[in-house]
């Protein structure tokens, strides 16, 4: 078919070329993520997706090229299924440095709620470390900073206060693990100003619900959960066993979402951050932030079927 | 309050077995055949070691071991595994400091190395065991040969091949076994923390 080089032709591509900036901005939009469930952040209203990304132990791989990208894909992964919220700390080794390499590859750098610690003594050390970690991410600022295991908290806190309130942090928090120094936690969390929180808890462990979390809620703290499956320690027990019926009811198909499911759907707890190396992993870890969510009596049910196997 | 006592051994360990593994693959794919060469003087030290003793023979083993702390602190310490553990250059500084000690103690020729009872023996087996034997851990761990440890570039071997060769001196210098008691203690919970649950 040949082409009449007449008035009408030389309209149409003037039409198109006028219209290709808009055309080529359309197409390289993101394709939209879908919408996981979300708990805001009491003292700003900032919503976050219930389930984040932690890097203890799984994105401290040193400089194994390969391993590099597969944590990179695993990040990747994670933001297409509309997560945000990642955590590390100066104390994961190659963590950060993990993550900003990720972050990098994969354009992510606008889209990351960036969390991170300082653990670092003496506390004097502290605007150095956070500079150095803000470097490895590869971010503006962070999102948020956390005093890590409560080192030398009362030294950090102010200072953190102050980054929060000259703008070089959006939100400050605290972190412990395992049920440790909750007194100290407990008293923190009635004296200072913090944002948020990080504690333990998960099907195995729910000291967390006897204090912190109504605490939280009455202070107006966030909560971040971390170790939702023990290490792996759960999972790798719950695996012998088959999945119970009310997991069909709520959408579960795999223990890691069961596990996951009961923690997120805590109302106090606003982000779990579960660490993986596996893309498919990631995955399954998101969907816990989709379909059905269990009520008071079903995620009661939840852990009486679990007790019974551990 | 720290509460130290209800961390678990696993809390303090900052990286998983695949990731250990791959970083020691790595690391002696770099360094290929060199491993074949120190198993090989580290068998010579041990027949030496096992002969009539000398002046000469006990400084160059004391020289030998020096010489393998101070690899282990600078190949493996500080250019591999700080990358994964932040502890890593303080444990480069330690052997660096345990190298000084073993070369200070090869000049000074007031330490002789002899087998004489059953116990120097069983001191001598454990030096054969960290000097030639080591490697073959690996394989009763089930892991690849490629990540095999060997005296001189890795921390475990190079700890027992220390200890057994110190409790051949007469008398013992205790000063110089508490840097390789301490890293056999450290090799000792990484095999328990992970390995073990892995196997």
């Amino acid at each position: 078919m040949s082409i009449r080089w007449d008035r009408r032709a030389w309209l149409r591509l003037g039409a198109v070329a006028m219209a290709w900036p808009a055309l080529r901005a359309a197409a390289q939009q993101p394709t939209p993520v879908p919408a996981s469930r979300q708990r805001a952040i009491p003292s700003s209203g900032e919503r976050l997706p219930v389930v984040g990304l932690g890097s203890w132990i799984t994105f401290n791989v040193g400089r194994d090229a390969a391993a590099r990208a597969q944590c990179a894909d695993v990040m990747r992964a994670f933001f297409a299924a509309g997560g945000r919220l990642i955590d590390s700390s100066p104390m994961y080794g190659s963590s950060q440095e993990v993550i900003g390499e990720g972050l990098q590859r994969i354009g992510a750098r606008d889209v990351v709620f960036a969390a991170d610690k300082v653990w670092v003594a003496p506390a004097s050390r502290g605007p150095a470390q956070i500079e150095t970690s803000r470097r490895l991410w590869g971010v503006p600022r962070f999102d948020l900073l956390q005093v890590h295991n409560l080192l030398e908290w009362k030294e950090h806190l102010p200072r953190l206060f102050e980054m929060k309130a000259a703008g070089r942090v959006r939100y400050v928090g605290i972190t412990t693990s395992e049920g440790r120094r909750m007194d100290e936690i407990e008293q923190i969390m009635r004296s200072q100003p913090i944002d948020v929180v990080q504690v333990t808890y998960s099907l195995a462990d729910r000291r967390a619900e006897e204090r912190i979390f109504p605490l939280a809620r009455e202070r107006g703290i966030a909560v971040i959960t971390n170790r939702p499956f023990e290490q792996g320690d759960l999972l790798r027990t719950l695996q012998r066993h088959r999945l119970p019926p009310i997991a069909a009811a709520l959408q579960c198909t795999s223990w890691a979402q069961y596990a996951l499911k009961f923690v997120v759907s805590q109302p106090a707890v606003t982000c779990a951050i579960p660490a993986t190396t596996r893309v498919d992993h990631v995955r399954e870890n998101m969907a816990a932030g989709f379909g059905p969510w269990p009520d008071d009596a079903q995620r009661r049910a939840m852990h009486a079927q679990v007790e019974k196997l551990l | 309050m720290n509460e130290w006592w209800n961390y678990r051994l696993r809390s303090f360990l900052l990286f998983s077995l695949r990731t250990y593994d791959r970083l020691i693959e790595d690391y002696n794919a770099q360094l290929w055949p060199l491993q074949a060469v120190l198993v090989a003087v580290a068998v010579a030290g041990l027949l030496a070691l096992a002969r009539q003793p000398s002046p000469a023979r006990n400084r160059s083993v004391l020289a030998a071991l020096a010489a393998a702390w101070c690899t282990v602190a600078w190949l493996f310490e500080h250019q591999r595994f700080a990358a994964i553990n932040w502890a890593a250059d303080y444990a480069a500084l330690l052997f660096a400091v345990q190298a000084l000690a073993l070369s200070w103690a090869a000049l000074r020729r007031g330490v002789a190395l002899r087998v004489e009872s059953a116990l120097d023996r069983l001191a001598l087996a454990v030096a054969a065991l960290g000097g030639a034997v080591y490697p073959l851990l690996t394989a009763w761990l089930g892991r690849s040969w490629a990540r095999a440890e060997v005296f001189a570039l890795m921390p475990g071997p190079t700890a027992l091949a220390t200890v057994g060769c110190l409790l051949l001196a007469k008398p013992v210098r205790k000063r110089l076994l508490v840097v390789p008691l301490l890293v056999c203690g450290f090799e000792g919970a990484l095999l328990w923390g992970l390995y073990l649950p892995a196997a």
